[in-house]
């Protein structure tokens, strides 16, 4: 199984400068597990210690938030494209 | 320092004013490479607050797509503030996520005076720089 993560530019120092990377997983949070075995750090951007998923962080399955999917259980299939923005915010 | 056209300049300052006292925000959009705005992209403040901003996730996922079919980038990041300084603040800092973006301050605390003032944000360090009106 082969899932595609679209990594914004502030995380690509995670993966050697890659702006796409592949990873396996049955659910978002495998998912990200399985990229931070090859790209140490990279899960800590993206979910707290509990495994939920960073406020300030946008997460998309093909073309839906995934905050109004599963959220970190929410199931990947072979071919899907994960894209990961960084929340454009302040005060 | 931010080279700007003085109608994506007034476009900003406009788009401030119509959402005041809620805040603005939007980004300006140019060719990946070329540190030159070219194309106004106000985007809706999901918060709709007058102390804190946020772009609509879906409505910035529709942005940054078109933008990489485009190869553009975002050239610039605005927001306003609407009882402030045009300042970044510790938040706008802590939550900057695009590091070579230009981010753009605007306050519209004065009725008869926009201020707008041009920072980049690095690594949690801010810089202000010049603002530049070009044609």
């Amino acid at each position: 199984m082969a899932i595609e993560a679209r990594i914004p530019t502030i995380l690509r120092t995670y993966t050697a400068g890659e702006k796409a990377v592949e990873g396996n997983g049955l659910t978002l949070a495998e998912f990200f597990v399985d990229l931070d075995s090859r790209h140490a750090g990279l899960r800590d951007r993206l979910v707290g210690e509990d495994g939920s998923l960073n406020r300030f962080v946008n997460v998309y399955l093909n073309d839906e938030d995934v905050r109004f999917l599963g959220g970190p259980e929410t199931p990947l299939s072979d071919g899907d494209v994960v894209t990961i923005l960084p929340a454009v915010a302040g005060g | 320092m931010l080279r700007i056209s003085q109608q994506l300049y007034d476009e900003i300052v406009a788009h401030a004013r119509r959402d005041h006292p809620d805040e603005a925000c939007g980004v300006l959009a140019g060719p990946a490479g070329s540190d030159r705005p070219a194309r106004f992209v106000p985007m809706l403040n999901a918060e709709r607050s007058p102390t804190f901003y946020r772009f609509d996730s879906m409505e910035q996922f529709q942005v940054w797509k078109e933008m990489d079919a485009r190869d553009e980038e975002p050239i610039v990041i605005y927001h306003s503030h609407t009882a402030t300084e045009a300042r970044p603040s510790r938040t706008d800092v802590s939550l900057a996520s695009e590091p070579g973006a230009h981010y753009v301050l605007v306050s519209t605390r004065e009725p008869d005076e926009t201020e707008f003032r041009s920072f980049r944000i690095l690594a949690g360090e801010v810089t202000e720089e010049p603002v530049e009106i070009i044609e």
